[in-house]
């Protein structure tokens, strides 16, 4: 096996996973610590989702070993189709859930209501 | 704090009925105990079973544990059934509202976790590494333990019998009523823990047999030549590793909602309960997938062997099931079109309902065309199978009819569902399981069932089946709501519900003529015994002595086709090298162990014994740390060992 993981691959993986983790805490500590006049809140909110992104391709590639090595490919395949699973729950779960809020909610029945007549 | 928490004398039930349940498993556990010790069994079953990492002896495990729960649930059906019977105006039969909502709730929970679940990882463990001529699983310790938290699960739901309550809120427990504020009680706890513990069981169980399929296959065996079994198993164990963590996840929620005193599924504060419903159902509809899928897998590996000639359409078999497999994931909103979402969702997901019948169907033509001028043997198995194809597709005509939300929102809830949802269990997941343990009982213990008792079960369960739920069609239709305890006179209902009953009585002959099968199987083994392939099959796991070594395979086999005991048996070349040494793992208890400190685990959380949870957790991880630096994991089978095990059973040679 010559992709056999080394050592130095988990290190790096870790101080990366270690620091996107603090950059990110790092920003909400400084947002809440200016009183929210560092930055808006959502730039905080883009910020913190992207290195949360970020930091799953750190870990895929380091911890999960995702590459195109051909031992890799059950990994890879298996990889994309864990993100489409999580796509169709993800984002059919907020569709659902918008849906039936936009039905439910009292106010928006009632508002529904008076455009109606 | 009081060391036994929430747990007092209180907690043993006083109504009659329930304590008659009691007083029944206590004298039954009583009585098997009284016989082990009286047989002197128990250095046999410590050594052979219960420390064992042979899968073919956990898959015995799997069986027995989902025989006898299986016996609990039907029992549970029959009180349901002779309450709806005789609960009528004026009479409200024997059992109160509350204990009629937990017999449901248990009935639901134990068919389909503890029944269903467990004869599906049994069968798996037991055939899937013969298929694919491996030896063993990929990680034969995890198997062990992933047994052991199931069995951890089922003893706390059969606990919720003797100490408190089991859960009312239905068997998916749907909030508000399954929070803290409307049951505070242990009983939803008993639920939670229980499916908990034997999920994450049921989850490394699935990460074990993908490995197994991907990594262990005999050489020449590529994916495009596994028997159809092994795909269904593949995809089936695909749908667990993705479809049970959201289960994990979702439980986790509403136990932090009633122990910690969150608010995700709550009314107030910011929860949402229908995120409960969604996310339970984004696992639960793969959930009947996942214990469909290896029931249709049973039916391909049987129809070629009773009609005598290859499967038709491999290669559309394996399509459907990965296409079954994806589009599981894209119809869970079906069970739920009332909840109000609009029609552009409801549309969506009804659509995507109907698409997924058409696999379905091209897998029932499939058998068809294999029966096509084929020399069909009618064996129990095969009866098995044709039971189901007509009930089966009765059950998915209701189905598609139910995709329609403008029909299910007359249908909801109501015992047309009901109907629809047995129809599919019982004749598919469950005449499949029973075909399979039929058709596979000679590799595992040697010797052939009764095949004229077989039928016999077959036809009490078959003709029982429709007596028993075609008047719940009915009754829905009528409009008959599920999980009735009490109905009025003048609904006109009461003469369908006997009906109904009788059904189910019917189908309790057939589960006598089933262990009357299994004794008198057992008493006359001498005169059955079956040889290394008693049915001319065609799939590797016949290849091999019966009942099969602990090692499977003297020696690995090479695979140049699919069907590769067939094409041996038409004269292709085989050639014995001489016995080799075999490594095998050994027993360990640890297994065991680890799931007895998962039942301590949930019995802390349940009852509030918090000093017993993080104990419980400690002896775990201890257990885990032993095996892990354990490094004599291994025995040797000397070549000799094997040479007499073979020359006493011979395998099939040409």
């Amino acid at each position: 096996m010559n992709h056999e993981p080394k050592f130095h691959g988990y290190l790096i993986g870790y101080l990366l996973s270690v620091a996107l983790t603090l950059i990110a805490f790092g920003l909400a500590y400084l947002h809440i610590n200016s009183g929210h006049l560092a930055f808006s809140h959502q730039f905080l909110v883009y910020a913190v989702v992207a290195l949360a992104v970020l930091q799953l391709y750190v870990q895929a590639v380091f911890f999960l070993h995702l590459s195109r090595h051909p031992e890799a490919r059950y990994n890879l395949v298996s990889f994309i189709f864990t993100i489409f699973i999580v796509l169709f729950i993800v984002i059919g779960s907020l569709w659902i859930m918008n849906n039936l809020n936009y039905n439910m909610t009292a106010d928006q029945v009632d508002a529904y209501l008076h455009k109606e007549n | 704090m009081n060391i036994f928490g929430k747990l007092s004398l209180d907690a043993i039930p006083h109504d009659p009925v329930a304590l008659a349940g009691v007083v029944f498993m206590f004298s039954a556990g009583i009585a098997a105990l009284v016989a082990l010790t009286y047989f002197k069994l128990w250095r046999w079953l410590w050594e052979e079973y219960l420390t064992s990492l042979d899968p073919k002896k956990i898959g015995i495990m799997y069986i027995v544990v989902a025989v006898l729960m299986l016996v609990r649930g039907m029992a549970d059906a029959g009180m349901m059934r002779l309450q709806q019977a005789i609960s009528v105006g004026d009479s409200f039969g024997y059992l109160s509202p509350e204990h009629f909502q937990q017999v449901f709730s248990a009935h639901g929970t134990i068919m389909i976790f503890f029944v269903a679940m467990p004869i599906l990882f049994g069968l798996i463990n037991l055939i899937m590494p013969l298929q694919i001529g491996a030896r063993d699983v990929a990680f034969p310790f995890l198997n062990s333990v992933s047994f052991w938290l199931f069995a951890a699960g089922a003893g706390l739901i059969n606990l919720s019998l003797v100490l408190g309550e089991f859960s009312t809120a239905g068997w998916l427990a749907y909030p508000p009523l399954s929070e803290l504020q409307y049951s505070p009680g242990v009983g939803v706890d008993y639920w939670i823990w229980a499916l908990q513990i034997s999920g994450i069981g049921s989850l490394l169980s699935g990460v074990n047999f993908i490995t197994t399929i991907f990594k262990m296959r005999a050489p020449g065996m590529t994916l495009m030549r596994m028997p159809i079994f092994v795909w269904t198993s593949l995809s089936s164990m695909v749908l667990v590793v993705f479809a049970f963590p959201i289960l994990t996840a979702t439980l986790s929620m509403l136990a932090l909602d009633r122990t910690l005193g969150m608010h995700f599924f709550t009314t107030d504060l910011g929860g949402n309960v229908m995120m409960y419903v969604n996310l339970i159902w984004a696992w639960g509809h793969p959930e009947v997938y996942i214990l469909v899928l290896p029931a249709f897998g049973i039916f391909s590996e049987i129809v070629p062997v009773f009609s005598q000639k290859r499967l038709f359409g491999y290669t559309s078999m394996v399509f459907a099931t990965a296409g079954i497999t994806f589009f599981s994931y894209l119809v869970w909103a079906h069970h739920f079109f009332t909840m109000g979402a609009g029609a552009k969702v409801n549309a969506f997901f009804g659509i995507m309902t109907m698409v997924i019948a058409i696999p379905t169907g091209v897998k029932i033509f499939n058998w068809l065309f294999t029966m096509f001028r084929g020399r069909i043997i009618f064996s129990s198995p095969m009866h098995w199978f044709l039971g189901f194809v007509v009930s089966f597709t009765i059950g998915g005509m209701s189905g598609v009819l139910l995709s329609i939300p403008g029909v299910d929102f007359e249908l909801h809830n109501s015992l047309f569902l009901v109907a629809h949802f047995h129809n599919m269990i019982i004749s598919g997941v469950l005449f499949g399981y029973f075909a399979g343990i039929t058709y596979w009982f000679p590799k595992i213990f040697g010797f052939k069932l009764n095949e004229n008792l077989g039928v016999y079960a077959f036809w009490c369960w078959i003709v029982g089946f429709f007596v028993a739920f075609m008047p719940l069609y009915i009754l829905g239709m009528m409009g008959a709501t599920r999980r009735l305890d009490h109905y009025d006179a003048s609904m006109g209902w009461q003469g369908l519900f006997i009906v109904a009953g009788v059904g189910v009585c019917i189908i309790g002959l057939g589960v006598l003529f089933q262990v009357l099968q299994m004794y008198v199987s057992i008493r006359d083994r001498k005169k059955n015994i079956a040889g290394a392939d008693p049915w001319n099959a065609r799939t590797l796991e016949w290849s091999v002595p019966s009942p099969a070594p602990m090692y499977n395979f003297a020696h690995i086999p090479h695979v140049y086709g699919r069907d590769p005991l067939w094409a041996r048996k038409q004269g292709i070349e085989h050639h014995e090298p001489p016995y080799t040494d075999i490594r095998m793992p050994k027993n360990s208890p640890l297994g065991l162990l680890l799931g007895l400190f998962g039942f301590l685990f949930g019995f802390g959380i349940i009852w509030h014994m918090y000093w017993l949870v993080p104990a419980a957790a400690l002896g775990a991880i201890v257990c885990i740390v032993v095996r892990a630096l354990d490094e004599h994991t291994e025995e040797t089978i000397s070549a000799a060992v094997v040479e007499r095990i073979e020359r006493a059973n011979p395998s099939v040679t040409v």
